[in-house]
């Protein structure tokens, strides 16, 4: 079939059976809106291309299908660089589409000319600069294949004007699907090795102080059913990292939360004890491990990763198996019955018990408000937690909101959290919420969101209230860049510098109501079981409800970068207990 | 110290998809990580599909691992060899020019025979001359020659394959 090179993008985009393109055009991507209109693929209208990024994110999150985004050429292609820095660091199946300047006018500094592929080479999994429009099925077809398989990640795919610009002669091509990859230098491998798997198992039947370190692998392998039944069959305690909090339910008896600078302090203090670490799909971050060199001295490791580069990359594993996560886990459980199953498990009741008493001794806590002081916002996540279906999808901003959310909130569900993990990047609750609920319709949306955040994409509501996506925001207003000002407060002598946001400007109702969102405000306790019960009647509409919380609350438990987990500093009212 | 000399160095054979930016993503991995590229080689294989990356650097052994994995995550990267210097063959090409006035032109054909060198071009007080050999038996020759004046010199980074194996089967195994 002749067609034009823009008509075969929106076909190869259709093929890979994408349902759903957030962008916005321009010059050098405009033929490509052209046969946009006749499209079975339904495109959301950002209002600023990063918006467009964090939208694909929020989507791959919920659905574990890829997100796709298209913008134009030079400031848009950049726009989106932090979105595609965001998605390479935490794993996150995309695509992206930009338009570039017509081929011939590549390297001469052309209107909107910039050199996208080379400055998204380092923050994508691979990148392509289509030349010629006979090459987009494959390219297409091989994009989405590189973004979803192995360890997934973005790919951006770069199209001159020319290739799909029915006026261009250039443009004509001839249908073709494609229906193989030429990729002899990828060959992503799933299944793990035998022999180290039994080896793996062995280690497990042996020790006395096991954990099981989780993290975004076992989400990113579709593997949370396999890690129970692993769990459970062992009776091994489970952590789950920021980018696993959903992957182990939060409910579960062997669930132990989230380790690391501000995990619970059983989970820290559990790993640091170990005699074994059976790391699945994490990758020892020092978020988690804190001090390298004194982390989990005790503990022999297992490293389960699909990618064979984390094998060994911060901590030298005892037993290192390269393969996908569910995969792995899969056949580690059957080995593991072959040597006895719950049976040949030792005796760990000690541990056990060590364990439950830390959980005693040190549970998350924080001290109510009194009087008319202001909220505290771990009351407002509580709240919030407790006031929603159980499978409520929650997306955060970068902060201590952030990390109170995935403290308080307890997920028993995958696919749940959506956040911004490795690069930690400010803005990202609106549009990644957008994005989960445009994958997942069917579901409440919450974005907790920082006050600092909140003002970097606060625009992307306007998306949201126009193009029908009735997502729900709790602000948590501390009045400052809260974790920066901690941070300050603890290791800089209490030196503000830079972080004070003011407590009304904006006012954030009004401005909510003029981004076309319900807007409500909270101050009092009494107020925050209505407003989120408000909240979630409305369907129809975005809503925005600020809460105005406390400005000196810090978050705790913490282990100070660079120091070791067992120096985790834990609430003020807890220092007294023995550790 | 330097590659020459194989002080701390190792040499990676890594073959790569024929494409245009190959070479850019390869060196960028080598950027990120401040490792600096002591020699690069690069040519076409006999498949036209892929070409051939020999590629020096000195770097010590744990962030070499770490390199070489991610070198191999790269899309285009089909395979790498590390090359031990003792069990491959290198060879290097370099041709330089010298200062060669009639009166002590006598005195460098000495060292060109000597070396086995080729006399590429005479000019009336220079000379270029080439030699290929072994990256250390290329430095002896540049340092040789420098008293004299080198002019201009330029070697190509070397290229290496790993040693055969001597013993062959025996044919009587089952
Ligand atoms: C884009 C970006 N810029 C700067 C930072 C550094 N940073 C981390 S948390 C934070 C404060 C966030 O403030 P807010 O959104 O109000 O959240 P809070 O900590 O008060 O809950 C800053 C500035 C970042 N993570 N991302
Ligand atoms: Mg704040």
């Amino acid at each position: 079939m002749n067609m034009n090179g823009g008509q075969a993008l929106m076909k190869a985009l259709e093929n890979e059976g994408v349902d759903i393109l957030f962008g916005l055009p321009g010059g050098a991507i405009l033929p490509v809106y052209d046969p946009l209109i006749d499209s079975s693929i339904r495109h959301v209208l950002v209002r600023h291309e990063q918006g467009a990024g964090h939208m694909a994110e929020g989507y791959a999150h919920a659905t574990g299908r890829p997100g796709v985004a298209m913008v134009t050429s030079g400031p848009a292609a950049t726009n989106i660089v932090t979105p595609l820095c965001d998605a390479y660091m935490d794993s996150i199946p995309m695509v992206v589409v930009t338009g570039q300047v017509p081929y011939a006018a590549i390297g001469t500094d052309a209107f909107q000319e910039c050199d996208t592929t080379g400055i998204t080479m380092s923050v994508t999994k691979h990148n392509y600069l289509v030349t010629e429009a006979a090459d987009i099925p494959q390219v297409i077809h091989d994009a989405f294949y590189i973004a979803t398989t192995g360890r997934p990640g973005p790919v951006l795919v770069d199209i001159p004007k020319d290739i799909v610009d029915p006026n261009n002669p250039r443009s004509a091509m001839e249908w073709y699907t494609p229906d193989s990859h030429d990729l002899p230098g990828y060959l992503p491998n799933q299944a793990g090795d035998a022999e180290l798997i039994r080896q793996a198992a062995k280690l497990i039947c042996e020790a006395e102080r096991p954990v099981l370190y989780t993290g975004g692998g076992i989400l990113k392998s579709r593997g949370a059913e396999a890690l129970l039944e692993l769990a459970e069959m062992t009776g091994i305690h489970v952590v789950t990292t920021l980018m696993n909090r959903g992957g182990f339910p939060d409910d579960h008896p062997l669930c132990l939360g989230m380790p690391g600078m501000h995990g619970n302090y059983t989970a820290v203090t559990a790993m640091q004890e170990a005699d074994l670490l059976i790391a699945l799909g994490a990758r020892f971050d020092d978020r988690v491990t804190g001090k390298v060199g004194e982390f989990a001295p005790l503990a022999k490791i297992v490293h389960v990763d699909i990618d064979s580069a984390e094998l060994g990359k911060v901590r030298r594993p005892d037993v290192a198996i390269q393969g996908d996560c569910r995969v792995v886990i899969e056949e580690l459980v059957k080995a593991l019955k072959e040597m006895g199953g719950s049976e040949a498990q030792p005796d760990r009741n000690q541990w056990r018990s060590r364990i439950s008493g830390w959980q005693e001794r040190f549970p998350l806590t924080y001290e109510q408000s009194k009087g008319d002081e202001l909220l505290k916002p771990q009351y407002v996540l509580e709240q919030l937690r407790d006031s929603t279906p159980s499978d409520t999808i929650v997306a955060s901003g970068v902060g201590q909101h952030q990390m109170w959310t995935s403290q308080y909130w307890k997920f028993n569900h995958p696919y749940t959290w959506v956040n911004s993990g490795g690069l930690g990047t400010m803005g990202f609750a609106i549009p990644a919420a957008i994005g989960a609920k445009a994958g997942r319709p069917d579901r409440m949306v919450w974005a907790v969101d920082g006050d600092g955040c909140f003002q970097m994409t606060a625009q992307e509501l306007v998306t949201a209230a126009t193009e029908g996506f009735p997502i729900k925001v709790a602000l948590i207003n501390n009045a400052y860049l809260g974790m920066v000002r901690q941070w300050q407060e603890m290791f800089y002598e209490e030196r503000y510098s830079e972080v004070y946001l003011t407590r009304d400007v904006p006012d954030y109702k009004m401005w909510a109501e003029a981004l076309g969102c319900v807007g409500l405000r909270v101050e009092s306790p009494e107020e925050v079981g209505p407003a989120i019960a408000q909240a979630n009647e409305i369907n129809d509409q975005p809503v925005v409800v600020e809460f105005r919380c406390e400005a000196e609350e810090n978050v705790f438990p913490m282990v100070p970068a660079g120091m070791s987990n067992s120096d985790v500093v834990v609430d003020p009212s807890q220092r007294d207990q023995p550790r | 110290m330097t590659a020459a000399d194989g002080g701390g160095t190792t040499t990676l054979v890594v073959r790569v998809e024929n494409k245009a930016g190959v070479l850019a993503r390869v060196a960028g991995l080598f950027a990120r990580r401040g490792f600096n590229i002591e020699s690069l080689a690069v040519a076409p294989t006999d498949d036209e599909r892929f070409s051939r990356l020999t590629i020096v650097v000195g770097v010590d052994a744990a962030p070499m691992e770490q390199v070489v994995k991610q070198l191999d995550k790269l899309v285009n990267v089909v395979d790498i060899r590390e090359l031990n210097p003792a069990a491959s063959v290198e060879r290097e090409l370099m041709m330089v020019t010298v200062r060669a006035d009639p009166e002590i032109r006598g005195q460098i054909l000495d060292l060109v025979r000597i070396f086995q060198a080729t006399v590429l071009n005479v000019g009336y007080d220079e000379i270029m001359v080439s030699l290929t050999g072994s990256p250390s038996r290329v430095d002896d020759f540049e340092d040789l020659l420098r008293p004299y004046g080198i002019v201009d010199v330029q070697r190509t980074g070397k290229v290496a394959l790993p040693k055969l194996v001597k013993a062959a089967p025996d044919p009587l195994a089952p």
